[in-house]
């Protein structure tokens, strides 16, 4: 079963990656065996569950859904990278923290993704109305998103405090 | 001395009372590591030389297999190994008395999706390859999808070749006082038929398992188990290797409720492939395989008559119950006793009667989900309050209290109930939801509905016979001044490793951060039987909280000798040990953890737990439902019914729990809401089914067609913590995890009657029930049988 390969080049969050990819392969595939970027999780491999979500060009997409070769000369983050960005804690993993919105922590790194895309899109506080219409693609089974949204409209304000 | 840094929080001293952990809101021990995303979960773990394994899994619902030729699979390049049933042959239950499955099929297939063959190959893609090149001979059987049905089938050829009693997995009839005698005098007697399809669990991390063979010959098992302790005995017996060359490590989990508390076939096949090539080998299910894996929620067919007295009192219950098991045993036996066990409080009863029937179906075995046996019962029991209370012109609110068993109290199955806030909880919903004031004006279409329950904290007897403690928790203290938990406790992102640590923190004066909780490893931890039933709180807590009390005696010694002062005046707190009547006298923690090992030696402590063996029914099954202590619950939900599509829009659920001491608080409200969640998702969306139509194959299994709630869809959840601390718990402290998803069921199907008039008695309540119900309430309003429901009423 071996595809030619080819060499993907593209920036992982913040730095120049080359990597030989199948063409079949997944961006998810790539970054969690090829390049052990863990954080990007499989929950069910066609793009129900969101627990795959990274950021292209800081726009959030399903990285089970998405051809690694797809992402040439883009920009990619995953949640290992939206803690470096923000220089070590983000605000929202300091807010999901402290609101204990993560319980097995499985849908986590994808929920984090979706929300800060969110939260750097409108760049103000949030309602809980608008964090569940951009998170509705986010399935978690854990916590029934009570706390989740708590956290995100709290990460919203101080986010957007001076 | 005191040293600088311990100087500078001295100012909080002089609140030492409330310098402790217990009830406080915490950071837990290891969330930031998963948001961050460098936790490792089972599928994260990759091993040098690592192969893939895959099963090949039965396209039919029953058939005998004939043969299987796996040459063409062996002739692949990059396939190292193929295994059948033959090669693990041994049969294994979590149950010890109904061992009924084997890892892979060995004569028959019971069910679309039973394991047939693995193969272990360089990498994923080869290794399906190679399973499609398995030629599987199959002798197609009739399958039995009915339970019913399977019960009245012959004796002679029972689905699964291991039962002893036909298609009968089990049967239980228990009789507590006269129930003809209560129900023949009972002025009110409420008869009804309820049926809950089956739901499934839905862990967003699916089954993943990695096994090791060290040259040494030992076997390491990574898996995403919630019981290592069970799957460690299992995979002694399956693979006929004494338990000591095993070990089998649970990594960080990514959600279980109780989908993974039994050994699947994964588990015994990479440790087998591992063993049979000598190279590590994984395997992760695919989404698909973790809804034919299952162990779900059973169906439930349900026949209640319940007689009231005019006053509303419960004079007697009597249940009859069908049960679909599925293919293979699982949890069945204890299911079986749960679906009627469970069912005799928070209430008072003049007399009990429950008759359970657990059948074998030609479908993917059921097993515990949260809630286990009872979230079914507790649905029928309720509703049948919520019509009682209509007979009889009573606040379904105030019926419940009129019946309530109080603390300290013996239900009529004989289990001695300790702390009861069942009374606080309906107050606490009743409140909150504007109850009194608002059920009589919402208008037609909205409406209130209540349910209460109850739920165990542990079992008060373990899954194999034994004396040995439940639970054990080892303690080391070490130099820096900080402490290390050993425990063979699973976390499933519940937060027991943070309610360790909490008591560890509470009793040692450290703060979380200070504490190093290691967990489930047989090599390194005490045994523990594992996340189910409800019971690591209580039991593994008051494990914990007897080796941290006895280090707090070792060190507040060593400190009180050297000041010369009693040792019961010596305080730990904020990284302090302090005198209690002279706080300026203090020394760091460290230090006290210094002087204790200068008298003492290395500080290491254990601290074990076991039930109390007089709390149960002096009869046999008496045992099974009893539990140290027992939470309890009250919801109220809030519905809003749309009469022209029939779609029920759950606004708001208020949940109320008595966990008798809530630990860490949001982790407390984050298991109600949780629960109260995943109750609401039973109610409304979730149906785990097959399709008899074609062949036994799931009617939808992925995460798109088998709907769980979004944000989007999630009703607001509140949730109002209620303390009545037991005195068998750590700290008083019970379950929270599983109790609050009780009621959820019932409310909404009670809210939905409040709304519109109609009874809900089949699970999930989909659009099309609900037309249907409301169709037929309009005829009998139309035929003059029944008066229009609320004002406004259709």
């Amino acid at each position: 079963m071996t595809a030619p390969v080819r060499l993907l080049q593209c920036t992982v969050n913040g730095r120049a990656t080359a990597v030989a990819v199948a063409p079949h392969r997944t961006l998810l595939e790539v970054l969690r065996y090829q390049l052990d970027l863990i954080g990007s999780k499989q929950g069910c491999d066609k793009g129900d569950c969101g627990a795959c979500t990274v950021q292209v060009d800081g726009v959030p997409k399903l990285a089970c859904l998405t051809l690694a070769v797809a992402v040439e000369g883009r920009e990619v983050t995953t949640v290992e990278g939206l803690g470096e960005r923000a220089g070590g804690c983000h605000p929202l993993q300091d807010a999901f923290d402290r609101h204990d919105a993560a319980q097995c922590g499985f849908c986590t790194p994808g929920i984090l993704m979706a929300a800060d895309a969110l939260l750097r899109r409108v760049q103000r506080p949030v309602t809980p109305d608008e964090v569940r219409a951009a998170l509705a693609g986010n399935l978690c089974r854990c916590t029934g998103y009570t706390k989740i949204i708590d956290a995100v409209v709290d990460a919203s304000r101080r986010l957007s405090q001076p | 001395m005191p040293d600088d840094a311990a100087k500078s929080i001295v100012a909080p001293v002089t609140v030492v009372a409330g310098a402790g952990q217990v009830g406080k809101v915490h950071r837990k021990v290891d969330a930031m590591e998963r948001m961050r995303g460098i936790t490792r979960y089972t599928d994260d773990l990759v091993l040098p030389g690592m192969l893939h394994a895959k099963i090949k899994r039965s396209p039919h619902a029953h058939a005998r297999i004939v043969g299987i030729d796996a040459s063409a699979a062996l002739a692949m390049p990059g396939v190292l190994a193929v295994i059948t049933g033959r090669d693990l042959p041994v049969p294994y239950g979590i149950i010890p008395w109904t061992p009924d499955e084997t890892a892979l099929a060995l004569d028959k297939a019971l069910f679309v999706g039973d394991g047939v063959a693995a193969v272990a190959a360089v990498d994923e893609d080869t290794a399906i390859a190679a399973c499609d090149a398995i030629a599987v001979e199959y002798e197609p059987l009739p399958p039995l999808f009915d339970p019913e049905a399977a019960l009245a089938a012959s004796e002679h050829n029972p689905i699964n070749p291991y039962s002893r009693h036909g298609n009968l997995s089990k049967e239980v009839l228990l009789e507590f006082g006269d129930v003809e005698a209560g129900l023949a005098d009972a002025p009110l007697v409420i008869e009804g038929e309820y049926f809950f399809e089956g739901t499934t669990h839905a862990a967003i991390e699916p089954h993943c398992a990695l096994a090791h063979v060290e040259p040494s010959g030992l076997l390491t098992v990574w898996s995403s188990t919630q019981v290592s302790h069970y799957l460690h005995r299992e995979l002694a017996k399956v693979l006929g290797l004494p338990a000591h060359r095993i070990r089998v490590i649970q990594p960080p989990l990514g959600g279980a409720f109780g989908g993974k508390s039994e050994p699947f076939d994964l588990e015994f096949c990479v440790a087998k492939l591992a063993l049979a090539t000598g190279r590590p080998v994984k395997l992760l299910y695919t989404r698909e395989e973790v809804f034919y894996a299952h162990r779900g929620r059973h169906p439930m067919r349900m026949r209640y008559r319940t007689g009231f007295s005019r006053e509303g009192k419960i004079l007697a219950m009597d249940a009859r119950t069908i049960i679909d098991g599925g293919a293979y045993s699982s949890f069945g036996l204890v299911t079986t006793y749960y679906s009627g066990q469970l069912a005799c409080s928070p209430y008072v009863m003049g007399a009990y009667r429950f008759h359970s029937r657990r059948a074998y179906t030609n479908k993917p075995a059921c097993g515990p989900k949260r809630g286990h046996g009872s979230v079914q019962p507790r649905f029928a029991t309720e509703v049948q309050l919520d019509k009682a209370a209509v007979a009889l012109g009573i606040d379904p609110i105030d019926l419940r209290r009129r019946n309530d068993l109080g603390g300290d109290a013996k239900t009529v199955n004989e289990f001695r109930i300790g702390s009861n806030g069942f009374l606080e909880c309906l107050e606490k919903v009743e409140a909150a939801s504007g109850w009194i004031e608002r059920r009589a004006t919402l208008p037609y279409g909205r409406g209130l509905g209540v349910a209460g329950s109850t739920y165990i904290c542990g079992t008060n007897y373990p899954i194999y016979p034994n004396a040995m403690p439940q639970a054990a928790v080892q303690i080391c203290l070490d130099r820096s001044g900080r402490a290390r938990v050993f425990a063979g406790a699973n976390d499933i992102g519940q937060g027991s490793n943070t309610m360790l640590a909490v008591i560890v923190g509470e009793e040692l004066g450290l703060p979380l951060t200070d504490i190093r909780v290691v967990t489930a490893d047989t090599d390194l931890t005490p045994v523990d039987l594992g996340a189910y039933s409800s019971r690591i709180t209580l039991m593994v807590g008051n494990a914990c909280l007897e080796a941290a009390r006895k280090l707090r005696k070792l060190v507040t010694g060593s400190v009180a000798r050297r000041w010369g002062i009693p040792g019961d005046r010596v305080v730990l707190a904020e990284r302090l040990a302090l005198d209690r009547e002279n706080p300026e006298q203090h020394v760091a923690l460290a230090q006290a953890f210094a002087w204790a090992e200068e008298d003492h030696g290395l500080l290491g402590e254990v601290g074990s737990y076991n039930t109390p063996k007089d709390r149960h029914g002096d009869y046999r099954g008496g045992t099974i439902g009893a539990s140290p202590a027992y939470s309890f619950t009250a919801h109220v939900a809030e519905v809003e019914v749309d009469p022209d599509t029939g779609v029920v829009d759950v606004k708001t659920i208020w949940v109320a729990h008595d966990c008798g001491r809530a630990l860490s608080r949001k982790v407390v409200e984050g298991q109600m809401e949780g629960s109260a969640y995943m109750g609401f998702a039973e109610a409304i969306m979730e149906q785990h089914v097959v399709d008899p139509g074609h062949g036994g194959v799931h009617a939808g299994p992925s995460l798109l067609d088998y709907r769980i709630p979004t944000f989007l869809d999630t009703p607001e959840l509140h949730s109002l913590i209620v303390e009545a601390p037991d005195p068998q718990g750590p700290y008083g402290a019970k379950e929270a995890g599983e109790g609050p998803l009780h009621p959820s069921i019932p409310a909404i199907a009670n809210a939905i009657y409040d709304a519109v008039g109609i009874r809900m008695d089949t699970l999930p309540f989909s659009p099309p029930k609900v037309l249907r119900a409301l169709a037929q309430r309009r005829a009998a309003e139309a035929a003059g049988q029944l008066a229009p429901h609320k004002r406004g009423g259709a």
